[in-house]
């Protein structure tokens, strides 16, 4: 009799045991790391989407200003160099996790920003440029693509934040060491003031 | 030693209290589709505002939402606008289709923002147009009333600008259609469910005793039909669709922005 109620019993409690681990698992927060990890880098995609638009934008506006601001050569070469430089770097998923690559990638973008700045800021001098509806278009363009930029790496700095802290803090620590041994810590921007500005245009 | 430690510790928390006082902005409730929070607009002007975005949901579901604020709290305009848009959560769920136009009269500043869905539609090149050519002239005339009612007139001729584009955006968001793809995670759903209801019911019927026991180990352990139940019914109520088409309140549909649109200063 005994023996039969613990074959009953235990034939009972296997897949309830099972279930119990899968609910405890997920309650543990099993699956924080792998989501967390797929929001930074569509976040991150994202922030790449962004470069990537103004990198399109800018031969078109290079084109422009040149039609009108031929002995500005200095501000436009630099930036064509800029965009080359920029747009060289081979970036994909994988460069959040490269400290090495991820700083490249960062500095070039960063001294694109400042070229292109430069660029907006000498179109000031040129009455008739900035009365061109081409050349307004495209600036109003090139604005909405660093504000686009500004606030998709935002959301990008959020989202690693989540992620690095969940490989950081228990329990998403003891997952990270056990079953995600293959998810790294993601590298983030570091805002420096000067990189974050917009090109400031006056409308006077 | 014990006093340095506790020392430490209140500086960081003071610490940590400053930093999230300063990233954290404080936004204007959303207590309808004009906000005058910096008082800049006549009551006739808020009603008739009010009437006319309401009549632009209403055709497209567009939510377009007209803010006054005293103060950007320090920040850009692109900023705020982008963080009071998200926080509002203006236009549908299913398309981001929410427009919002911010104007701070402290720091003279203005900005349309759009939400991702209405991008196409209302690019920043057009924004910029509308805010340099609607907006900017009358206020730099001191005439804020005319310049929001002429800048939201320019944008809502924007919104209709294509017609059969904005039948097409009222139809796809008032009828949330169950796409092929929805069905297939159901299905397994229910497979899943359907399989552990099998097991549960098997081992109370098929085990010695099985009746007395299942009858005491199943309420008291987290039964299989229980948690599926619990997790069906989270399953379901995701994706819902609340627009601000209900009685007198209006909140946000759920929308987001990723920073399009257009600012100006006067």
């Amino acid at each position: 009799m005994p023996m039969i109620l613990t074959i009953a019993r235990r034939r009972l409690l296997m897949p309830l045991a099972l279930l119990a681990l899968a609910v405890g698992l997920a309650g543990c927060g099993v699956n924080n790391i792998p989501t967390n990890e797929e929001k930074a880098k569509a976040a991150w995609s994202d922030v790449l989407n962004q470069y990537q638009r103004r990198a399109e934008l800018i031969p078109n506006l290079v084109e422009t200003v040149k039609g009108y601001a031929q002995q500005e050569k200095d501000v436009l070469t630099q930036v064509t160099e800029a965009r080359a430089n920029a747009t060289s770097i081979k970036v994909d998923a994988s460069t959040v996790t490269d400290p090495e690559t991820f700083r490249k990638f960062q500095d070039a973008q960063a001294q694109l920003s400042g070229a292109l700045g430069r660029l907006i800021a000498v179109s000031e001098a040129y009455p008739d440029l900035k009365s061109n509806q081409n050349f307004l278009a495209l600036q109003a363009q090139i604005e909405g693509t660093e504000n686009r930029i500004a606030v998709a790496r935002r959301d990008y700095i959020e989202a690693v934040r989540v992620y690095n802290t969940e490989l950081r803090t228990f329990p998403g620590v003891l997952w990270a060491s056990t079953l995600y041994r293959a998810s790294k810590p993601m590298e983030t921007f570091t805002i420096s003031e000067e990189q974050m500005k917009v090109p400031q245009v006056k409308f006077n | 030693m014990l006093r340095r430690v506790a020392l430490l510790l209140l500086l960081a928390i003071a610490l940590a209290a400053a930093a999230t006082a300063r990233a954290e902005l404080s936004f204007p409730p959303l207590t309808g589709r004009v906000v005058d929070a910096a008082g800049i607009l006549s009551p006739q002007m808020r009603a008739a505002l009010e009437d006319r975005l309401a009549a632009q949901e209403a055709k497209t579901t567009d939510q377009f939402v007209v803010a006054t604020v005293p103060s950007l709290q320090g920040t850009s305009v692109e900023d705020y606008a982008n963080q009071l848009f998200r926080a509002w959560k203006l236009g549908q769920a299913d398309k981001d289709n929410g427009v919002l136009l911010l104007v701070a009269p402290g720091e003279r500043r203005v900005r349309i923002e759009v939400g991702y869905g209405l991008e196409g539609v209302l690019p920043d090149a057009v924004a910029s147009t509308i805010i340099q050519t609607a907006i900017v002239p009358a206020f730099r005339a001191g005439d804020f009333a005319a310049g929001i009612e002429k800048g939201a007139e320019a944008v809502i001729e924007i919104l209709n600008l294509d017609p059969a584009e904005a039948e097409a955006r009222a139809r796809k968001a008032a009828e949330p259609a169950m796409a092929a793809d929805d069905w297939v995670p159901l299905i397994i759903f229910a497979a899943m469910i359907a399989f552990w209801v099998f097991v549960v019911y098997r081992q109370m019927r098929g085990g010695y005793l099985g009746r007395r026991r299942g009858g005491a180990a199943l309420p008291g352990g987290i039964s299989g039909w229980e948690w599926s139940r619990g997790r069906s019914r989270g399953g379901f109520s995701g994706g819902g669709w609340s627009g601000g088409h209900g009685g007198g309140g209006f909140s946000g549909g759920g929308g987001s922005s990723g920073g399009g649109g257009a600012s100006g200063s006067w």
